[in-house]
């Protein structure tokens, strides 16, 4: 009996032996020289493989940093920390770093915009704007089925009143939104912008009017108070975000239709205000 | 006599063709409004560019928008009046899309004819310039300039010209009364495309449910050396590679266009539209629509002008009898559902179709069963089931390793599907994402 | 029809109601619903035919065992917050749950029901996904986890209009014998008791041991036909299936009749018919055209034929039916048929 044990557990023993053995021949054998950097950078790198420095991923960027392609900076993820102990890490200089995050330029939520029909098909922005260009009745507008949620890495949008919304605190600004909306309503924006002008529509004033409550009208209200701080082309209002207005500046210009808000504020319209009306 | 049909493998039969709403409801006229809503985009290829300024008085067959490059085609006035200017209207497609709108003078004066032309001594050039000047399009649903595809390249070994009368799609009967009432336009456009391909063998094909339309065109074909040929009942029969199959027994090569199989396809509407540029010279302005569904008054066919926005056509048709659930351009199976009842006809809008709110929404979230009734169906023999798992996971990739681009987005998968996923619209969005990536 | 007399009365539509969707936008009216409980219409029959045998009992199994499946798919919903009704609604717990009583001996406990259901729907299907998503047939995946777990209970067979008593099945005996006597002339002696014409009979009406929706042939041919021509199974995977166990026993049966009793005896015992036609037919875990389902069943065939002869349980249809669910996702790779204008050049034009 203990005879069979022992016989069993030598036999295992062996050929765990002869097999390690072999492993470990073909391993030295057929080495890939890699540089022990690359592994280094991609530990000191955030891991969320988001692409948003341009690269498949995080260890494809580490490649990039390590062969001086791209600056440590170009990661979106990665904070001033982070960034500066990869540079020191290597060596080299850190690169200037421009933090941004998304923002969805649409207020039109379920009560403030139109659907002209009821959509019947795949949950999902592009695929709906596939059929007659989407319920919604303004062609430009936010779309609200969650293509750009679905692809966050990071979990930083939310679909409210099928409308999205990007917390600031969460979004690091790799991009994956803005490509995956068809309608191109999502812009990186610099991270320390708060202002921000909810409205993508090139329409005329009332043909938004029609589909939309909080479309931009073009009055260039905004323009006229803070000329370097707003620039209105067309019917259309965008912030200047290389000087970007102050909330209480913003507040200051009272925008009629209700399209220019501050971040937070817009965050609590959508999700604790259900009666919040751009008259009021 | 019925192993003589010609057919396609694959297909499915629909229960319902809806076809005894409008089937015995002559061609009408439709009176002239008030108002047209040209849209300048109405063919494959690069939209013309408009002619004409706001406040320009324009007759009946005056151009007003002109072909830019060869794959484009001219637009024409399609009544007497004046410019009010090129507004935004919503498309076939659900966007905005310019439009030329013209205020009927209610005069209805045309401008001097062109000249008629005897075709059979004139050389294929000359009748070519006559089709692209009076904007001929394919009227069967694509739209695509006609002279560009009657001028096949000279290698090209064309031998078979095919008219399509298969008019497969449920409850459409435009193409139905067309040969029916004007079965001497069609036979003629046939033989003038026949002259200019130089092709002996000119066949119409029609599928034998419309028994009526086959006797007539039988009657006078030998006179203009068409061949008729009776189809089975069977969608996507109207399929240009499925016809071509059916007909000539040869398969349209992947990625190839019909002249890779030595055919040239139209529509039996192009046909007429085509004798009637070239004899009578007048330039494609109205075409024959089918109005119809179950919650239209009197279904019907109409000769309707280019610009008529479609609720002008629903009026003509009685109105409805109750709200409709989804209103429809085009037949049932390919046709386009739309949010607005303000688009205007195009050269290529079959039919108008309202279907009841019961019918409206067709599409669950269920589950794939793999029943394998989508590939059953499927006439380019793919395996839809598997595509739209793939896409549905992401995979667009696999999905392109296993041919969806060579789709034809017939929806007879979805038509089978007892889940009822929309497979339609998940192949059309990997199309899109595949076309995306193929140009970066 | 005078038009302007109409213009009074005309009702245009506002365009209120429209809805959006894709083409197509007609659909033939059959649903997943009731494709399932066409399935489940099928197996009435059988399930007759096991009342009929088995009394009461069987009757008190196949109640149990479907209402437990629905349960436990309820139940799965609700935990993971799925929706409840439109899940149960589809029927397709309700396939499993009387697919499973089928393969249950009707001297089955309540318990053992109970296991067996939430085995099928939890961890047979659910897990993956749920319907649609599963690799394996859920209540061949419960059958065989019972019989591996519990072999004596499912594995006591009441002898037919006699549940006190207990008897085994011909297959039963015919894997005894060989394993007694190994395939010799003795074992076809033993052979002949239960293959012959009057046995056979017997078989095909059902009047024999096994599960409750096995035993009689007649039953499950006319459901499996109503099946065919309902068209919610390809003709070709019972064909080929019982064709490949019908050719290799034959042939076996031929050239050393000592190994295995005749191809009759084995398409009308054990689960062939009921495998065949409801299980190895299952949409979602059989391949998807019609040529990988071809290959499929002769896969199956081969493989209850190899286990039937040689191996080590008597009956093999559950282990071949899951083996080859298992190759499926391959052989749906290898069957793909070659699309529409592959099979000629494009020639230069």
């Amino acid at each position: 009996m203990y005879i069979m044990i022992i016989t069993a557990a030598v036999m295992m023993a062996l050929l765990g032996l002869a097999l390690g053995m072999i492993i470990g021949g073909v391993a030295r054998l057929f080495r890939v020289e890699t540089d022990p950097r690359i592994e280094l950078v991609t530990e000191l790198l955030p891991g969320a493989n988001c692409g948003g420095c341009g690269k498949a991923g995080c260890s494809d960027f580490a490649k990039s940093v390590v062969s001086g392609e791209n600056p440590p900076s170009r990661c979106p993820v990665s904070g001033a920390e982070q960034v500066a102990a990869i540079a020191r890490a290597l060596g080299i200089d850190a690169g200037q770093s421009f933090p941004m995050k998304a923002v969805v330029r649409c207020g039109g939520d379920t009560r403030q915009s139109t659907r002209l029909a009821t959509y019947n098909g795949v949950i999902d922005c592009a695929a709906a704007s596939l059929v007659a260009g989407g319920p919604k009745g303004c062609a430009y507008g936010c779309l609200g089925m969650g293509s750009c949620a679905h692809v966050c890495p990071f979990g930083a949008i939310e679909i409210v009143n099928n409308l999205a919304i990007i917390h600031a605190e969460i979004c690091v600004g790799c991009g994956k939104c803005v490509t995956a909306c068809p309608r191109g309503v999502i812009k990186l924006v610099p991270a320390d912008a708060t202002v921000h002008v909810y409205c993508n529509s090139p329409q005329k004033g009332v043909a938004k009017k029609q589909v939309c409550k909080v479309g931009c009208i073009g009055c260039r209200k905004c323009e006229r108070a803070l000329p370097d701080k707003f620039k209105v082309t067309g019917f259309l209002a965008e912030v200047n975000y290389s000087s970007a207005p102050t909330a209480e500046e913003a507040g200051a210009v009272g925008c009629p239709a209700g399209c220019l808000l501050e971040e937070q504020r817009h965050l609590e319209i959508e999700t604790h205000d259900p009666d919040w009306s751009p008259d009021k | 006599m019925k192993e003589s049909l010609f057919t396609f493998k694959g297909g499915i039969h629909p229960q319902n063709d809806g076809k005894e709403l409008s089937r015995n409801a002559a061609i009408k006229p439709a009176p002239l409004l008030e108002r047209y809503f040209v849209t300048i985009s109405q063919n494959a290829g690069k939209p013309p560019k408009p002619v004409v300024a706001p406040g320009d008085l324009v007759k009946k067959y005056q151009l007003i928008a002109a072909a830019d490059g060869f794959v484009s085609a001219n637009l024409h006035a399609p009544t007497s009046g004046k410019v009010k200017g090129i507004v935004e209207v919503p498309g076939a497609m659900g966007l905005a899309v310019p439009a030329i709108e013209i205020e009927a003078d209610g005069c209805d004066e045309t401008v001097e004819p062109l000249p008629l032309l005897d075709w059979q001594n004139l050389d294929a050039k000359t009748l070519l310039d006559r089709i692209a000047a009076c904007g001929v399009v394919g009227m069967g649903g694509a739209a695509f300039p006609s002279h560009v595809k009657l001028s096949p390249p000279p290698d090209a070994k064309i031998d078979t010209v095919i008219l399509n009368g298969a008019e497969c799609e449920p409850y459409l009967t435009a193409d139905h009364r067309l040969m029916l009432e004007h079965p001497t336009d069609v036979l003629e456009g046939a033989a003038i495309i026949g002259h200019i391909l130089g092709v002996k063998k000119v066949v119409i094909a029609v599928e034998v449910n419309k028994p009526d339309a086959i006797k007539t065109l039988s009657d006078s074909a030998q006179k203009y050396g068409v061949e008729i040929a009776p189809l089975k009942v069977q969608y996507p029969q109207g399929s240009e590679k499925q016809l071509i199959m059916a007909i000539s027994g040869r398969q349209v090569p992947s990625g190839g266009l019909p002249m890779h199989a030595g055919c040239v396809v139209q529509n039996v509407g192009t046909a007429a539209a085509i004798r009637a540029a070239v004899i009578d010279g007048r330039p494609l302005i109205e075409r024959v629509t089918t109005v119809t569904g179950e919650v239209v008054k009197h279904p019907g066919n109409w000769l309707l002008r280019i610009g008529t926005p479609v609720i002008e056509a629903v009026k003509l048709a009685g109105g409805v009898t109750a709200e409709p659930g989804k209103l429809i351009l085009g037949g049932p199976m390919m046709g386009f559902a739309e949010k607005s009842f303000k688009v205007p006809v195009a050269k290529n809008t079959s039919g108008i179709l309202l279907l009841p709110h019961e019918t409206a929404v067709n599409y669950e979230s269920g589950n794939c069963l793999r029943c394998g009734r989508c590939v059953e169906g499927c006439p380019m023999k793919l395996a839809p089931a598997l595509l739209c798992t793939a896409i549905e996971g992401g995979r667009y990739d696999l999905a392109a390793d296993n041919h969806v681009m060579d789709c034809l987005e017939c929806g007879s998968c979805s038509y089978n599907c007892p889940a009822h996923r929309p497979i339609v619209q998940y192949i059309r969005r990997a199309k899109a994402e595949i076309r995306k990536k193929a140009k970066r | 029809m005078n038009d302007n007399n109409n213009n009074e009365n005309i009702v245009l539509p506002n365009g209120s109601d429209l809805v959006l969707s894709v083409s197509p936008h007609v659909s033939n009216r059959d649903n997943t619903r009731g494709i399932m409980l066409k399935v489940v219409l099928a197996l009435v029959p059988a399930m007759i035919a096991g009342v009929w045998f088995f009394g009461l009992d069987a009757l008190r199994v196949i109640l149990l065992t479907a209402a437990f499946t629905v349960l436990a798919e309820a139940l799965w919903c609700a935990m993971l917050k799925k929706p409840v009704k439109a899940n149960v609604f589809d029927g397709s717990a309700l396939v499993t749950g009387v697919l499973l009583a089928c393969n249950l001996p009707s001297a089955a406990p309540w318990w053992v029901c109970l296991i067996g259901a939430f085995i099928a729907i939890w961890l047979g299907k659910q897990i993956f996904g749920g319907l649609g998503r599963n690799p394996f047939n859920p209540a061949l995946v419960a059958r065989v986890a019972l019989l591996i777990a519990l072999p004596a209970i499912m594995t006591t067979w009441p002898t037919p209009h006699n549940d006190a008593e207990t008897s085994a099945t011909p297959l039963g005996i015919v894997g005894t014998t060989t394993k007694i006597t190994g395939h010799s002339q003795a074992a076809r002696q033993n052979f002949q008791t239960v293959d012959n014409s009057s046995s056979l009979k017997e078989y095909f009406i059902g009047n024999r041991g096994g599960c409750l929706g096995e035993t009689s042939a007649i039953a499950l041919l006319i459901g499996g036909l109503a099946l065919i021509a309902m068209k919610l199974i390809k003709w070709q995977v019972p064909v080929c299936f019982i064709g490949t166990v019908a050719v290799i026993t034959g042939a076996t049966h031929l050239l050393a009749p000592g190994v295995t009793p005749g191809p009759l005896f084995h398409v009308m015992t054990g689960g062939l018919l009921l495998g065949a036609f409801f299980m190895a037919t299952d949409m979602v875990t059989s391949p998807i055209s019609t040529r990988g389902c071809v290959f499929f069943a002769i896969g199956c065939g081969v493989i209850t034929s190899v286990i039937r002869i040689w191996g080590n349980y008597p009956e093999g249809v559950s282990f071949s039916i899951l083996l080859m669910n298992a190759l499926v996702p391959l052989i749906d790779r290898w069957c793909l048929a070659r699309p529409f204008g592959y099979t000629v050049k494009r020639e230069k034009a």
